[in-house]
């Protein structure tokens, strides 16, 4: 309150502030050795100002009254020098003000409370269980626990407390052929990073599986090469939700939409706004995308975002169709003649007090099909196709255009059946039309939710946790290369 | 806020080994001032002056290790960070990979800070940042860019008496300029540890955007093989990622592209086109980087390949000693040693190709033989008897970047280059504008 006090009086419009204590242990093994092993903390107090239409932000690691009135009038100096190079000046949509506001992630089990022997007892147990299968040769695993403590203060009235948890058990196995002509490895692509506590450690029962993960690793080796060709695509959740964040989560973004993020991350196919919003047909009428703060066990999930506004839930593609893109305050007047929507979506985000927040990727998910199928149903409906599990590399332009995305293992589908595994496979696309050819939809049994840390944006570079939500899918006719071929 | 001198760094470094108890302990202190100034859409939209000083300590008992990376400096959180270590190491299990603390090491003087950088505040910032909106403005283009630069220190310290200190400043500016209708993209951009001997910024917006102008109507090549100009940027793109490769125990247990069959690395093999000689040497003044790693190893010149020889991969300690070799760390920036000429004049000597300002998304697709796929960006034109000709709709490749370093036709001086493609502030990269055959383009892309 002092460095608003402080902010307000030097001239600023409107300021925020942010404490942050940010704590990140990690553990690291590699066979039956611990390879790292460090638990950080760092804390500090951002300050943000806006005077004349322009922003200014500063931030420290001292902790002070004095500091903080420092930082105040720093940022309230910045914006003013700023101001001479805007041109068009920010303006806020309104926010009601949570003078008490209070949220946490709902966690079972307090990871920093599980002792550090348990954690490193079953990462040991783990590497032991998939070096155990003959042919695999070096195994990695990790446990990342992530708890940022925020109190965000506005002078719109607003005092938030918010403690996020988040939490990622990984572990990779490499089999190396004896003759040393190839290796192939394979992740836990299928246990997500979540926002939740150490019970999803347990649930993840790394020891038990690792065992599976070894043999499809050693089973890649004499894996069958992808002849190149179109193929109906089935996409286990494990795979699609990478998909669905790079070719719906950013394009859809507004900043990128609008060019503000043209030097880095870049621009989007979703525009002008005016020519998209409620007419671009994004898929088939089975297709139905929300974007989503309040998931529970979601990375993206919070209780307000990073300047005061409440999480909310919204469509973004529905029956088909692109309705919606993701806001920010100062965003909200950029469209809001088009989506006639005249409150942020709460998609404000900065990845530590050390960074200014900006607009950052909600949960973006697609819903199950009315059809209650499982992937079975999916592959039994396929003659000729490619069933992909987990995420692999993936690569899509800078409009969001054209992608070439691999993933952990390929099995070929022949007349409803699955067969044998593949291995090199990378399927390229362009997003309209890829979307466009879904043509069946997993339901509510089959919905997973897949999610990754380090989504990256903005410049400098921040990271944003970031969940999707998926059922299987299949997509018709999808162009798959060989990735060891020159096509 | 001052950066730390190497008195205060000491001071620092022994007050937080004085709190601990374990056998061994190790210290690296970072400290300095962080700023950045953006624009987009031809004006200022944020910036950050950022404050920070934070240090890791790592506490050993034998082959027991934790480490702890902290901000809170005062007495307490000192004694409150170091207990934490402490207590982690004892409960952790022995790593057998673990080396001993080194004793006190002599390091290169690397002259890297500049006062030019350290005094680009956020006033100084707006005022650059602004000249190049304007300019974009007053051309009927649409500008975007980024501003960043650091004042810092780093500093390591252990038990064994082991003291290094580096302080050094780098900025970067870059800037994406485009069509107002969104059908034309041309970027500039570059870094340097010296504010004034970088390129200036109004040098660069104009680049950019003669580049956007020039690739507006871009035609569709169709996707092949094609002889390709690759700007310095674009070289930096993919030879940053060629560092990824060059350890030597993925290497020797048969994991890596420079694996060899049946086992073993293959050192001593010619592997890329004669003419390149690859290293690092943070004494380079090209380079100017950190002469000592985060344990307090040196870090001196070293050739990873001389006339297209693998003549070095790197070696951790441990595995140094294991293989009998000697330690070789990876660090000091990476340069490429060119010949003569602008990537300009290299076009002149192509009579069919394209010309490539940067890359974008680049992903691994193939570790075993480090092919990648990414995407050509914000300036991407046909080559045709020698002059460029028009501009091309942008291209997917899938390509082994060891094999694209052994089909070099020709190459041009090298400059430092923004290697990242954040356009942030990495590793130093210097690179030459290179003349590649067969370079493999496998789809269209519509973005531009």
């Amino acid at each position: 309150m002092v460095a608003l006090d402080a902010a307000s009086t030097a001239g600023a419009s409107y300021a925020d502030a942010r404490v942050m204590r940010v704590r990140d242990q990690r553990i690291g093994t590699r066979e039956e050795q611990v390879s790292d092993l460090r638990d950080d903390e760092t804390i500090g107090i951002a300050v943000r100002a806006l005077v004349g239409g322009a922003w200014g932000f500063v931030a420290s690691r001292t902790l002070n009254r004095a500091e903080a009135v420092r930082l105040a009038r720093a940022a309230v100096e910045q914006a003013r020098g700023n101001a001479a190079a805007v041109r068009v000046p920010v303006q806020l949509a309104p926010v009601d003000p949570y003078p008490n506001g209070e949220w946490s992630t709902p966690i079972r089990i307090d990871p920093f409370a599980v002792s550090l022997e348990e954690k490193v007892d079953l990462l040991l147990a783990a590497n032991a269980a998939a070096l155990g299968v003959p042919g695999a040769r070096f195994v990695t695993s990790s446990m990342a626990f992530v708890r940022l403590q925020t109190t965000m203060a506005s002078t719109d009235g607003s005092v938030i407390q918010q403690t996020l948890y988040r939490t990622w058990p990984t572990l990779t196995v490499t089999a190396v052929a004896p003759d040393y002509s190839d290796f192939q490895s394979r992740t836990s692509a299928e246990v997500a990073p979540m926002g939740l506590g150490y019970e999803h450690v347990q649930a993840a029962r790394l020891r038990e599986r690792a065992p599976e993960w070894a043999e499809e690793a050693v089973q890649k080796l004499s894996a069958t090469p992808v002849e190149p060709g179109d193929y109906d695509l089935i996409l286990d959740p494990s795979h699609l939700f990478l998909t669905i964040h790079e070719s719906i989560g950013h394009p859809t973004e507004l900043d990128r939409a609008l060019g503000f993020e043209a030097n880095y991350a870049g621009t989007s196919f979703l525009a002008p706004p005016e020519q998209v919003l409620g007419s671009f047909q994004y898929g088939p009428e089975i297709m139905n995308v929300i974007a989503d703060r309040t998931q529970r066990g979601a990375l993206a999930t919070v209780g307000w975002d990073d300047e005061g506004v409440p999480a909310d839930s919204w469509p973004i593609v529905r029956d088909g169709v692109f309705v919606d893109y993701q806001t920010t305050r100062e965003q909200v007047h950029w469209i809001s003649a088009h989506t006639g929507v005249n409150h942020s979506h709460g998609c404000s985000f900065a990845q530590s007090w050390d960074r200014v927040q900006f607009q950052r990727m909600p949960n973006i998910s697609l819903l199950p099909g009315e059809d209650d199928y499982v992937i079975d149903d999916l592959i039994a409906a396929t003659e000729r196709g490619i069933l992909i599990k987990g995420r692999g590399s993936y690569s899509i332009d800078q409009q969001r255009f054209n992608f070439q995305f691999g993933g952990q293992v390929f099995y070929e589908i022949r007349n409803g059946v699955v067969g044998g595994m593949l291995k090199d496979v990378a399927y390229q696309g362009r997003t309209p039309e890829f979307w466009n050819s879904l043509d069946m939809l997993g339901g509510t049994r089959s919905y997973e939710l897949g999610g990754t840390f380090y989504d990256g944006k903005g410049q400098p570079a921040q990271s944003n946790p970031v969940s999707h939500g998926c059922p299987a899918a299949r997509f018709g006719n999808v162009s798959v290369i060989n990735t060891t071929s020159r096509g | 806020m001052s950066i730390l001198t190497e008195g205060e760094a000491r001071q620092l470094c022994e007050r937080v080994i004085a709190a601990g108890t374990a056998d061994e302990m190790l210290v690296r202190v970072e400290s300095g001032l962080d700023g950045n100034t953006r624009f987009a859409v031809n004006q200022l939209t944020t910036a950050g002056e950022v404050e920070d000083t934070e240090v890791t300590v790592t506490a050993r008992f034998g082959r027991r290790a934790a480490s702890v990376r902290f901000n809170a400096l005062e007495r307490t959180g000192i004694a409150a960070a170091v207990r934490k270590a402490e207590q982690l190491a004892g409960l952790a299990p022995e790593d057998q990979e673990q080396m001993p603390l080194l004793g006190e090491q002599l390091y290169q003087t690397v002259p890297a800070f500049f006062d030019s950088t350290r005094d680009l505040d956020s006033t100084s910032r707006a005022i650059v940042v602004k000249t190049a909106a304007d300019a974009a403005e007053s051309a009927g283009l649409v500008g975007t860019g980024f501003l960043p630069r650091v004042a810092r220190i780093t500093a390591v310290a252990n038990s064994n008496g082991l003291f290094a200190y580096q302080r050094s400043t780098l900025a970067s500016f870059t800037t994406t300029v485009r069509t107002r209708g969104g059908d034309g993209s041309g970027w500039a951009g570059t870094t340097h540890n010296d504010w004034v001997r970088m390129t200036p910024p109004a040098e660069l917006a104009e680049r950019a955007g003669r580049k956007a102008l020039q690739s507006v109507q871009a035609v569709t090549v169709q996707p092949a093989p094609y002889t390709v100009v690759l700007e310095p940027t674009a070289v930096g793109n993919l030879i940053r990622l060629l560092a990824n490769g060059l350890g030597a125990r993925a290497a020797d247990e048969g994991r890596s592209a420079f694996s060899r069959p049946g086992g073993g690395n293959r050192m001593g093999d010619r592997i890329l086109d004669e003419r390149l000689t690859l290293y690092s040497d943070p004494q380079d003044p090209d380079l100017l980087e950190r002469p000592f790693t985060d344990e307090g190893e040196p870090v001196g010149r070293t050739v990873w390949f001389e006339n297209g020889v693998l003549k070095n991969l790197a070696y951790s300690r441990y595995w140094a000693e294991r293989q009998q070799a000697q330690s070789v760390p990876l660090g000091g920036g990476l340069k490429l040693e060119g010949g003569s000429g602008t990537a300009l004049d290299l076009v002149a000597g192509v009579e069919s190709g394209i010309l490539v300002t940067r890359f974008w998304y680049i992903r691994g697709v193939d570790p075993r033989t480090m092919v990648y796929t990414g995407l050509t960006r914000d300036g991407t034109y046909l080559i045709e008897n020698g002059q460029v000709t028009r501009a091309v709709k942008n291209l997917r490749f899938n390509q082994s970047i060891v094999e694209m370093l052994d089909k070099i036709d020709a190459i041009g001086e090298a400059e430092r280059v923004v290697a990242s493609e954040s356009g942030g502030l990495g590793g130093a990269v210097v690179v030459p504008p290179i003349v590649v055959r067969d370079f493999n383009f496998t789809s269209n892309s519509d973005a531009v």
